[in-house]
């Protein structure tokens, strides 16, 4: 049964979605700087500019924890940041269905103005398209970002055997809130998504001259997806400690419900940041000393090989590969 | 097809319910387990409670294997 | 307690695994018969706990990979009839049916709605009276009774607009069927746990009696798992066949008596097609006539009669699910045959069969 028309697994972060990309972008745009980053490295001048884009098609628009505004500030913070770029300014585009309430608009568009605060970026230009009713699910939003590379050569590509993996914080909230707010399946309690700009907690870690390989904020398709695409991009092999990625136990509790694997559920608020070995220590204070890095953990260490093998240690002490996710995040009762 | 968690029944209402792990919560139906009272653990499967978790039993096993795992030890 | 960690806990694991490796006397295949167990061990690479010689393999346990072809096209089918709503459960959504999937299906406008229970598939047709709700009744003896209370439910509330096209199965019946057939040559049997609380342990008794095989009912956690097994390395070091319940924090001998009125009262015995295994005698339910009104068979008839025959595939689930073809056997697997483009259900399901070997095996 060959693909022929596009299906949401197409844009939910895992083995599809990267084929559809190199089908028919890549094979036609070509590769750019380094493929696979989040963002395309310029030069510019005597320096480098980052430069990224992302769309949010989130629903619901406000869950527990953000919106789709703050989202889409914060996402394409993020996406700088993982090549060692000061963000400088954004654009925010809207397609809007029409009959959408304008107060809706206000409080989305006031959400971005206090995350782009927050994080001291501007958002300086934009675009407004209405479509008919029906056309578009109430906002899309697409926002694309620039920023001033602090570090060169921080890419996917250049995580190193002996480098520390650290992980800024807690896996799965972002997704398992959204979920829960979505569909009729489990009432989430507590749960609430973690989006946040992380622009302090890297720049800060930059600043103190910590020894960076590379960096991704795991988003669709979780630490699995982003674990992997590293150790593609980079040819080496990643172990991970089960018991040291720190879960909340409601996000535990609703993955464990639904047959979700929390290391395949989205996050926003997270970075996963490749360390060199003597540094690791040090990065991990400087991490939890910052806002959204206090429950950050050294995870995990990349190896020399097998090439691109990502593997768990599990809690049990045993080990399991942790593959790519494929299709969409599906509850499962089986 | 047999994914099912414990979770503790916080509210009743005849043969519906409220149960709750960590936080996460979910209405439930108690058709199958007329005995069930509040507090309890059940294993919740497809939104129905399908048996209810013995304590004293769950209890008596996990006793029983930390005797072997320390006598284990000894040697 | 939540009754979780306590039954991952690492030390206990270990200790069980040293204490299974002085009772193994022996090459040991064991197969458990439930998606759910292969999930788990997969999760907590239970593999590397057993003693060399001693195999934990996969039956036909996965609802979703032994649902009928023709089943599954016919639910697809009645997705392109006007104002209908297809409630499922998950694990269904990427199943490759004969051309189409529920995936390609929603892709090309069918509304499909993923529910956790039967009964949000009742609320929905609540909700929504202008579209027919078909919810696919897929699972063994764990989920009937979900799918009874929902039947039950639309009933008391005179809904017109809830169906379910009911392809529920039942273990005991496959179980035998298996045994019977004389291709499977396994020490043990690992029952599942859950599907028990639900018929009461009493109902393997025929495995020992009749094939002379042992078997332990199972929990899903590390340690019923291992508990298990070691139940069934002991049985064998004795050279005696029987039941063990080592969940009984879960499971008695008898059924749960409100299950089985239930059950008896919406559904009537009747046989089912297997994926891959063909036709098992009293292997599924039906359901019965004081509830036909709520039956997708009754009132869409045409949609079985206007199936065109499944096209011939080239898939071998059937032989792998029967254990008469190991993954890695398969002509398709690794070639035509892989977890983004999957031709069966060992597949798709991710630990079916073909997915866990394509994972752990391929590299």
């Amino acid at each position: 049964m060959k693909t022929k028309h596009i299906l949401l697994s197409h844009g939910a972060g895992g083995r599809e979605m990267g084929r559809l990309i190199e089908q028919v972008f890549l094979a036609r745009y070509g590769a750019g700087g380094k493929p696979g980053d989040d963002s395309a490295v310029l030069t510019l001048g005597g320096g480098q500019l980052a430069f990224t884009t992302d769309s949010f098609v989130v629903a619901p628009l406000f869950f527990p924890g953000g919106d789709i505004g703050r989202l889409a500030v914060a996402g394409t913070v993020n996406d700088l940041l993982t090549a060692a770029a000061r963000p400088l300014a954004l654009s925010a585009s809207f397609i809007l269905e029409e009959g959408l309430e304008i107060e809706t608009l206000m409080a989305i568009a006031g959400s971005m103005r206090d995350t782009a605060a927050e994080c001291g970026v501007a958002i300086v230009t934009g675009d407004t398209k209405v479509v008919p009713k029906g056309a578009a699910d109430q906002v899309f939003i697409t926002t694309s970002g620039v920023g001033e590379v602090v570090r060169p050569g921080v890419s996917g590509a250049a995580a190193r055997p002996g480098d520390r993996v650290i992980l800024t914080g807690t896996v799965g909230d972002h997704g398992a809130a959204v979920m829960l707010a979505r569909e009729n399946l489990l009432q989430g309690g507590g749960l609430a998504s973690d989006v946040a700009p992380l622009t302090d907690l890297v720049l800060t870690l930059l600043a103190e001259g910590i020894e960076v390989h590379a960096m991704r904020d795991p988003t669709r398709g979780g630490i699995a997806a982003s674990l992997n695409e590293i150790a593609r991009q980079s040819g080496v092999a990643i172990t991970i400690e089960e018991s040291r990625v720190p879960v909340q136990p409601g996000v535990a509790a609703a993955c464990e419900a639904l047959g979700l694997d929390v290391f395949q559920v989205a996050n926003e608020g997270k970075m996963l940041i490749f360390v060199a070995p003597g540094d690791a220590a040090r990065a991990l204070e400087v991490v939890r000393s910052r806002r959204y890095g206090q429950d950050a953990s050294l995870i995990g260490e990349v190896l020399p090989g097998p090439p691109r093998r990502v593997q768990v240690r599990t809690l049990l002490g045993t080990t399991r590969l942790l593959d790519p996710p494929a299709g969409e995040l599906l509850p499962r009762i089986c | 097809m047999c994914l099912a968690i414990p979770m503790r029944i916080v509210e009743m209402d005849g043969v519906t319910a409220v149960a709750e792990v960590d936080g996460v919560a979910r209405k439930v139906r108690l058709d199958l387990l007329p005995e069930v009272v509040l507090g309890d653990y059940v294993l919740i499967h497809a939104g129905l409670a399908i048996a209810r978790v013995d304590a004293a039993q769950a209890e008596e096993t996990l006793s029983l294997l930390r005797t072997l795992a320390a006598a284990d030890e000894v040697y | 307690m939540k009754f979780i960690d306590e039954f991952r806990d690492r030390e206990l694991v270990q200790d069980l695994s040293r204490r299974l490796g002085r009772l193994a006397a022996g090459p040991a295949t064991v197969m458990e018969v439930c998606g759910t167990h292969t999930m788990a061990a997969a999760r907590f690479g239970l593999k590397s706990l057993l003693p060399p010689g001693v195999r934990l393999i996969s039956g036909p346990g996965c609802p979703v990979c032994v649902t009928a072809q023709a089943d599954l096209d016919a639910f697809l089918a009645l997705g392109r009839t006007p104002d209908t709503v297809l409630a499922t459960f998950g694990d269904m959504v990427r199943v490759p049916g004969s051309r189409t999937s529920l995936e390609r299906e929603r892709a090309r406008g069918a509304v499909v709605r993923v529910v956790y229970s039967p009964l949000d598939a009742v609320d929905l047709a609540r909700e929504q009276p202008g579209k027919t709700v078909v919810f696919f009744g897929v699972g063994f003896e764990t989920t009937m009774p979900a799918t009874a209370v929902a039947i039950k439910s639309a009933a008391a509330l005179n809904l017109d607009n809830f169906l379910v096209l009911c392809v529920h199965k039942t273990m005991p019946a496959a179980i035998r069927a298996l045994l019977a057939g004389g291709e499977l040559k396994i020490s043990g049997l690992l029952l599942p746990g859950h599907v028990t609380t639900i018929i009461g342990a009493a109902a393997y008794d025929f495995i020992p009696r009749d094939f002379g095989v042992p078997g332990a009912v199972a929990g899903f956690e590390p340690v019923d798992m291992l508990l298990a097994l070691e139940a069934i390395l002991r049985q064998l070091q004795e050279g005696a066949a029987r039941i063990d319940n080592v969940y009984p924090r879960a499971v008695q001998a008898q059924p749960n008596p409100r299950a089985a009125a239930l059950l008896d009262e919406v559904f009537a015995p009747s046989d089912a097609e297997w994926r891959g295994l063909g036709v098992i005698p009293g292997s599924g339910v039906t359901i019965r006539e004081a509830y036909a009104r709520f039956d997708a068979r009754v009132r869409f008839p045409e949609v079985w009669q206007e199936l065109p025959p499944a096209p011939p595939s080239a898939c071998r689930c059937g032989e792998v699910l029967r254990g008469a073809l190991r993954p890695s056997q398969c002509p398709q697997f690794d070639k035509s045959c892989n977890p983004t483009q999957p031709l069966g259900p060992c597949m798709v399901s991710s630990e079916g069969a073909c997915a866990a070997a394509y994972r752990y095996e391929r590299r």
